[in-house]
């Protein structure tokens, strides 16, 4: 892998209209489920954008522009790798089966979120698909990742973990602690960078003056490759490759994607207030992973103006259905409140949660009771 | 000055030149590092737990991480410098025993040390990191009560770290200064999610540690570093659990309470001799063992029993520990209390070096306040 000279690519889009291009073997049925699960989850992004925009959910973060990091990784995994996320790869759960009913309900903090309606949207998680639930703080995931992928290793189960995170968070402490953690002891773990241009505001160059993520990674004996992000078998490919050797070779490698986040930060943020119209447009029209992997499907005969009408009509009808259900679904019962902070409820909590409902007893008006699950 | 060392540097004859040399200093003055603050009392020895064998501090740490390497297959150690057996000796011998992949040392790093433990515990292995000094232990102040604390509960207890316990040495050792001395327990005890353990002598690390490894909560497991040669009782050899969130009422009275934890606990065991023999005032000594969860039953018990309450710990008194407990039992036992609630802590200063021994909370200090509320 000519690792720093260049960006690995596969030429995914316009040049796939050429004769020749091989697309690498990927069956029509995984090309189109790729492009299914990219293109539900740009749906559903915009969909819950608006639902924030509305005053439904309190908040939500989308992912445009970025859909082929996902989906290209996520396919490269097996279904029992490990997945540490940041916030924004909702595409590589999505891909791994999690239902647009958990999505919502996860962003409405109803009474079907597993997470027991406590953390703030977006911040999804699953023990069933082995997506390590996500938290707030930035890259403290990556030495936890390097930790399990240790743990894995020890077991001999021929599993990897997977770990995501931003351009901004590898500048995190915790970034330099997981590379060198990982490299030093040996782990099978793949750390793979989403550099999208911009920490909310910050672009790249006020983020790092070196050369991007991957050039780091020789620095800690580590194995790098920078990928276009936007080419979804470039994707596939260098996370398919990263994959087998982490295993074999016990060793970490870093993939840094280069893309673009065509969106907003979140619904905090209006990104007109530091980068011009131009430049999205110029990403979301000339550089954009679903279209890129539409030209090539297209090319081959496996998708035209009837199936993407029909599909987009479907799959807004799937996400609108799931919607107007987790926007009935009342909140989670109080009690939640209370519970799994330790694994057995202790003394102290079990006395503050009976002055709450004490407390409710003689004050409930002032309260949205009726919100909540009994 | 200068003229005495040249002289020092240009023979080879090295000592006697040194005593001519430096001869008109007169004798040294001696500061008394060497005198500790407290007596160690060993417990009795234990009954119940089969065939008990002579150890110190460390090596009773040493064999509980040895009876949890061989009885848990997931178990690994690792830290800074534990490889060798580990800057205070607790993990001598376990490498050749259990192999490199299970006792092994990490980079300098904290943060790392602490993240990479948590996904450990994550994957379901039994992680077990130490800290090399408690006062280190702040890089990884994020990881553990932003992640680790908070795993179980924002995840819906789909995912936890469970499995993961913090070894640290802790607490004054005659000349630790600032940055070897610290007493970190009060940051912790702020933070729901993590348990914070205390022991006072070997056989109570030995069966306090075994709980924390057991226990299915992120546990921060400090050992009293002053303690680690200087306290010496029969630790049994096979492994047991002392409970957690359990104080213990080392001896009754009906006088006053005094509650303390770690080295401490040997100082008010003093205090308690001193005030019987000097004032006739009966002491009910607690060691808390457990800062988080506390047990709040047992310390508000004594102290409706004996109507006085005095708090000891090293760290600072400003926000220290102690600060909780008094503010507990005086909701608890308002009506209860002859006098207000004492806190003999140190003081609200960094831990100095050469000024250790007046700044430590010492059976004088402790002394002086319990027959302060005794006369109140």
């Amino acid at each position: 892998m000519a690792a720093l000279r260049g960006l690995y690519r596969t030429g995914l889009g316009a040049l796939c209209r050429r004769k020749g291009y091989q697309g690498f073997g990927l069956s029509k049925e995984m090309v189109l489920n790729c492009y299914k699960k990219m293109t539900l989850l740009n749906t559903m992004d915009r969909i819950l954008y608006e639902s924030q925009r509305q005053g439904r959910i309190s908040f939500y973060m989308t992912n445009y522009g970025e859909e082929g990091t996902h989906v290209g990784s996520a396919a490269a995994l097996e279904p029992n790798d490990i997945i540490f996320g940041q916030y924004r790869e909702a595409g590589v759960l999505m891909y791994r089966g999690f239902p647009l009913d958990l999505f919502m309900a996860q962003c409405y903090a109803n009474a079907d979120d597993l997470g027991k309606g406590r953390q703030m949207p977006v911040h999804y998680g699953s023990k069933d698909l082995n997506f390590v639930t996500i938290s707030s703080p930035l890259a403290t995931q990556i030495p936890q990742a390097a930790g399990a992928a240790y743990a894995v290793k020890r077991e001999n189960s021929n599993r990897v973990v997977i770990c995501f995170f931003g351009e901004g968070a590898a500048s995190e402490g915790d970034a330099h602690a997981g590379f060198n953690f990982s490299a030093t002891l040996e782990c099978p773990i793949i750390f793979f960078c989403r550099n999208n241009g911009y920490a909310i505001s910050t672009p790249t160059n006020e983020q790092y003056r070196g050369d991007g993520i991957a050039a780091r990674g020789p620095g800690y004996g580590m194995m790098s490759i920078r990928v276009d992000g936007n080419d979804v078998f470039a994707v596939y490919n260098a996370t398919k490759e990263a994959r087998r050797r982490a295993i074999a070779e016990n060793q970490p490698f870093l993939i840094e994607a280069m893309t673009y986040r065509i969106g907003h930060h979140s619904t905090s943020d209006d990104s007109s207030a530091y980068r011009s119209v131009d430049e999205v447009n110029y990403w979301d029209k000339q550089d954009h992973p679903i279209s890129r992997l539409r030209h090539y499907m297209t090319a081959r005969g496996w998708w035209g103006e009837e199936e993407e009408k029909t599909w987009r009509k479907q799959s807004r009808k799937h996400v609108m259905e799931a919607f107007e259900r987790a926007e009935k679904r009342h909140k989670p019962r109080l009690d939640l409140l209370f519970s799994d902070v330790y694994q057995e409820m202790t003394p102290n909590i079990e006395k503050q949660k009976e002055a709450m409902w004490n407390h409710l007893k003689h004050y409930k008006e002032q309260y949205p009771l009726d919100l909540y699950d009994k | 000055m200068a003229a005495a060392a040249r002289l020092v540097l240009r023979t080879a004859s090295g000592a006697k030149v040194l005593r001519a040399g430096l001869g008109w200093l007169g004798a040294p003055i001696r500061v008394p590092h060497a005198a500790a603050h407290f007596t160690f009392h060993p417990d009795p020895v234990p009954t119940r737990h089969g065939p008990t064998q002579k150890m110190n501090l460390f090596q009773s740490i040493t064999s509980a991480l040895d009876n949890t390497l061989s009885s848990d297959p997931t178990a690994v150690i690792f830290g800074e410098d534990v490889a060798f057996g580990g800057v205070f000796r607790c993990t001598v011998g376990l490498r050749d025993k259990y192999g490199k992949d299970r006792v092994f040392n990490t980079p300098l790093c904290e943060q790392g040390i602490v993240g990479f433990g948590i996904g450990v515990a994550v994957a379901g292995a039994t992680a077990i990191a130490e800290i090399q000094f408690a006062d280190y232990i702040f890089p990884a102040f994020d990881q553990i009560v932003n992640e680790a604390a908070k795993y179980r509960y924002r995840s819906g207890n789909m995912f936890d770290c469970g499995n993961l316990t913090i070894r640290a040495p802790w607490g004054c050792v005659g000349h630790g200064s600032l940055y070897h001395s610290q007493s970190p327990e009060a940051f912790f005890a702020h933070c729901p999610g993590i348990k914070v353990v205390i022991p006072r002598s070997p056989v109570q690390a030995k069966g306090l540690l075994l709980s924390c490894i057991a226990d299915k909560n992120p546990c921060i497991f400090f050992e009293p570093k002053i303690l680690y040669r200087a306290a010496v009782e029969q630790v049994p050899t096979e492994p047991y659990l002392i409970p957690l969130s359990q104080a213990e009422v080392l001896q009754e009275g009906s006088d006053v309470t005094l509650v303390a934890w770690g080295t401490q606990v040997h100082v008010m065991k003093e205090v308690a001799a001193m005030a019987q023999e000097k004032l006739g005032v009966s002491c009910e000594v607690i060691d808390l063992q457990t800062i988080l969860p506390w047990d709040t039953e047992t310390v508000c018990k004594s102290v409706v029993k004996t109507g006085r309450l005095l708090i000891s710990h090293e760290a600072p008194v400003t926000g220290g520990f102690a600060a909780e407990i008094s503010s507990t039992v005086q909701e608890e036992c308002f009506l209860n209390l002859e006098a207000p609630i004492a806190r003999v802590c140190g003081y609200d200063t960094p831990f100095p070096h050469i000024f250790e021994p007046f700044y430590i909370p010492d059976k004088w200090k402790c002394f002086d306040a319990v027959k302060r509320m005794i006369n109140y």
